[in-house]
């Protein structure tokens, strides 16, 4: 009985240890078009496809191809990964679900119950990522969770931080090599912001990145104070890494407290910023900030979009930044240095920049005691979706708010404008009424000329979006809004090519991926996962 | 079963009153009673109530002529042991033979659950010469292919899991379920069942890899044996009870305790 046992699971235990994604995967996965093994596809979030079935020519012909109900109240913002067929996405807040990613039937759940803990913005996720055979998930009471991918055991459970104290996780880990990356939320609570790296083996810490500067560390004089130990500046959404320089960035969230920046005197470095560090040792290698001194919650923990073009008549490794205060951006990602910025919205907080690039303030535009109309809202012009870079048309795509501003109160919360609270609402699961006179704000999908930041198109969207973008070499950009339409334009020229009503909000990026050679499109709104394919007539 | 002990008749009405739909692969209690009242009709006039009338063999404790799986004991009890008083049972269905196992396999289990197991002995031999990891996971460590034991004292008495070690296909979770799927092309495949519809399958195959099966690309498809070895009498009653002791010591962690 011995021999047999042994014999049968010899067999097994070969088969079980070969590898599922390598690294080398997911940092070029160039001869993967069918899957997606990272939250934006590729480690310099391009959320660019170089599936071509679905194009400007039968886009028209999209169909439903199944739709995944989460068993969630909450909103659904994770982009999913898909792995030669099977699809893992995460239920609200920390489950893991694998889907046969051509009929969306289920083949497990992985159910993390959190402790109770505080987010300012929901029990979300955004996603996962995964190496080998082990996914690897943050959760809302901030542990970091290593899954077997092929039967959604769990492998190992750490402790990132306390979630008694205000730390949670939202978004999606990063893996670089033998290390995944995380940080947490909880910057609008007091939290001092982080991202630490584990071994992605066994779960144990190797490295921890504060984004405040402690005493004797350069920055730490842009604090007033103690604020310094609970001024916030997290990293909340996803990073990127260039293999080259050997750096992985974030962008980091607004100093706390967020309206108020009277108990802060300084620029509080590094919130509101984008830091580079040495991926293995976890060692700043050179930040930028974007809002220096921020009192307005303009977190810049957007996805950093990483491309190579052309600059100025040569080649240059930029990162592309639409930054939730107003501004976009062309940063050398090797340096650091700032090449470009420029408004992409209404914005009055500034006026320009210094050579260096440090924003220059409009007079008086602070809060105040009687309220300054300050723009953008404190909402920002785009929060966390994530954008898209097409190498083939050469242009950014970015799903954003226009005509969105707030009244600046000293010491307070913001006030809306006028009469109309409700112009630029948090992302909801279902669809509500929209009211906005075309003074308030707005959706939009812009493309934009990455060498100059001008708009190329733009497809007006009616009401706010929180969703994200996708490209692909179908010459086509998707994206939705808060009224559950997604939408399929042309990548050259924004033209609406198709529409489906989804019946609730946008809250995710879309995502391509195929099975069996079928292209499919794949998006989460209200409570479900959208798929989409064409059918052969 | 020294002589030929019942009528036709009687045969032909148990066949009609006992429910033909069960394997072992779904035992109930329900089946496990059905396969008493079968033994007690059928076997018990020779093996006696407690199945130890019969020199060197006790049914009542899982000890036969020899370690037989499940399906040559079904054989034994349908066509008998060439030149030895056990007769051949040509009435009798084949989901009769198996009741009567299941219910034989869970008698073993009922009276080998007495002993008091040792934790550390129980692990060395899950982990040892049992193999046991190869199939199963434990905290991380092992395969995904068989369930995942991490937590498994939280759901299974001592009595289930010693049942599970010594007749695997006695009482399986429905979330352990195995499955066979044999496609068009003439391909079989089996696994861990994941999921079923109208329309399609979801399996874990042997080769760790999640597969799915439209039925329209499917010959035929079944639930399967489970591919878990029964343990026979070279694993004695004291090995077991020192494995089950280590299986219900794994619990999860307990309220606020750091994983």
């Amino acid at each position: 009985m011995k021999r047999q046992l042994v014999a049968i699971t010899a067999a097994l235990l070969f088969n079980c240890t070969q590898a599922q994604v390598t690294f080398n995967q997911i940092l070029d996965p160039s001869d993967q078009p069918q899957n997606w093994l990272s939250y934006s596809r590729t480690l310099n979030n391009q959320r660019h496809s170089p599936l071509k079935q679905i194009d400007t020519t039968n886009v028209a012909d999209l169909e439903l191809a199944w739709v995944w109900q989460a068993k969630s109240l909450e909103k659904f913002e994770a982009t999913p990964l898909v792995v030669d067929g099977v699809l893992y996405t995460v239920q609200a807040p920390n489950d893991v679900i694998a889907l046969d990613a051509a009929s969306g039937r289920i083949f497990w759940t992985y159910h993390h119950e959190p402790a109770p803990s505080r987010t300012c913005c929901g029990r979300v996720n955004r996603g996962l990522a995964i190496l080998g055979n082990t996914l690897f998930m943050g959760t809302v009471d901030s542990h970091l969770l290593a899954i077997d991918a092929r039967s959604g055991s769990l492998l190992w459970d750490t402790v990132v931080a306390d979630a008694g104290a205000n730390y949670s996780i939202t978004m999606p880990p990063m893996i670089v090599r033998d290390k995944v990356y995380i940080g947490t939320a909880g910057g609008d609570i007091n939290i001092r912001g982080f991202v630490a790296a584990y071994d992605t083996t066994t779960g144990k810490e190797l490295w921890k990145r504060h984004t405040i500067p402690g005493p004797g560390e350069p920055g730490n004089e842009s604090w007033s104070g103690d604020s310094w130990k609970v001024g916030g500046a997290a990293i909340w959404n996803a990073g990127a890494f260039d293999e080259q320089a050997n750096l992985v960035y974030w962008g980091t969230g607004n100093p706390a407290p967020d309206w108020d920046g009277r108990s802060r005197l300084g620029d509080n470095l590094w919130s509101d910023s984008v830091i580079a560090l040495d991926a293995d040792t976890g060692a700043m290698k050179w930040a930028y900030q974007f809002t220096p001194h921020d009192e307005l919650d303009y977190d810049s923990t957007q996805v950093p979009v990483l491309a190579d073009i052309e600059w100025k008549g040569a080649q240059r490794k930029v990162m592309l930044w639409a930054n939730r205060n107003g501004l976009m951006y062309v940063l050398d990602r090797l340096t650091g240095e700032f090449l470009l910025g420029k408004p992409y919205v209404e914005v009055n907080w500034m006026t320009g920049f210094t050579p260096e690039g440090k924003p220059i303030r409009a007079p008086g535009m602070l809060p105040s005691a009687q309220g300054t109309l300050i723009k953008p809202h404190v909402h920002g012009a785009i929060n966390w979706a994530p954008p898209s870079y097409s190498p083939t048309t050469g242009l950014f795509y970015v799903a954003h708010w226009e005509n969105s501003g707030i009244i600046a109160i000293e010491g307070q919360f913001p006030q809306a404008i006028a009469t109309n609270k409700r112009q630029t609402t948090m992302g909801d699961v279902a669809l509500e009424p929209f009211f906005n006179n075309d003074d308030e704000a707005r959706g939009v999908i812009r493309a934009y000329n990455p060498q100059t930041l001008e708009p190329v198109w733009a497809f007006e969207l009616g009401n706010i979006t929180w969703g994200g973008v996708l490209s692909t070499d179908g010459n086509l950009v998707f994206g939705g809004n808060k009224d559950g339409y997604f939408v399929a334009l042309d990548a050259r020229t924004g033209e609406l090519l198709w529409k489906a009503s989804l019946g609730g909000q946008v809250n995710s990026g879309p995502m391509s991926y195929s099975v069996d050679g079928k292209q499919y499109i794949a998006v989460a709104a209200g409570s479900g996962l959208f798929v989409f394919t064409t059918t052969e007539k | 079963m020294r002589k030929a002990l019942l009528p036709a008749a009687l045969t032909l009405a148990t066949l009609l009153v006992y429910p033909l739909t069960s394997f072992g692969q779904h035992a109930t209690g329900a089946d496990l009673f059905s396969g008493e009242q079968v033994y007690q009709n059928l076997c018990a006039n020779c093996h006696g109530l407690d199945g130890g009338l019969v020199p060197n063999v006790d049914l009542g404790h899982g000890v036969f002529r020899q370690p037989y799986t499940d399906a040559q004991l079904v054989t034994v009890i349908l066509k008998g042991i060439a030149n030895t008083p056990m007769p051949a049972n040509p009435s009798m269905s084949e989901e009769q033979a198996q009741l009567v196992v299941d219910y034989l396999r869970s008698r073993a289990v009922s009276s080998s659950g007495e002993l008091s197991g040792d934790t550390l002995r129980g692990r060395a031999l899950f982990e040892g010469r049992g193999d046991c990891r190869s199939c199963h996971m434990v905290a991380g460590t092992g395969s995904p292919l068989g369930p995942d034991l991490s937590r498994v004292g939280d759901t299974r008495s001592a009595a289930e899991l010693t049942q599970s070690l010594r007749a695997p296909n006695a009482l399986v979770q429905p979330n352990q379920r195995s499955y066979s799927v044999t496609t068009t092309d003439g391909t079989t495949v089996s696994g861990r069942l994941m999921n079923r519809d109208a329309f399609s399958v979801q399996l874990l195959d042997a080769n760790g890899k999640l597969r799915s099966f439209q039925l329209s690309n499917v010959r035929s498809h079944r639930f399967a044996d489970s591919p878990m070895p029964a343990l026979g009498a070279d694993w004695s009653d004291q090995d077991i009870a020192d494995v089950v002791t280590y299986l219900t010591s794994l619990r999860a962690p307990a309220q606020g305790a750091k994983p």
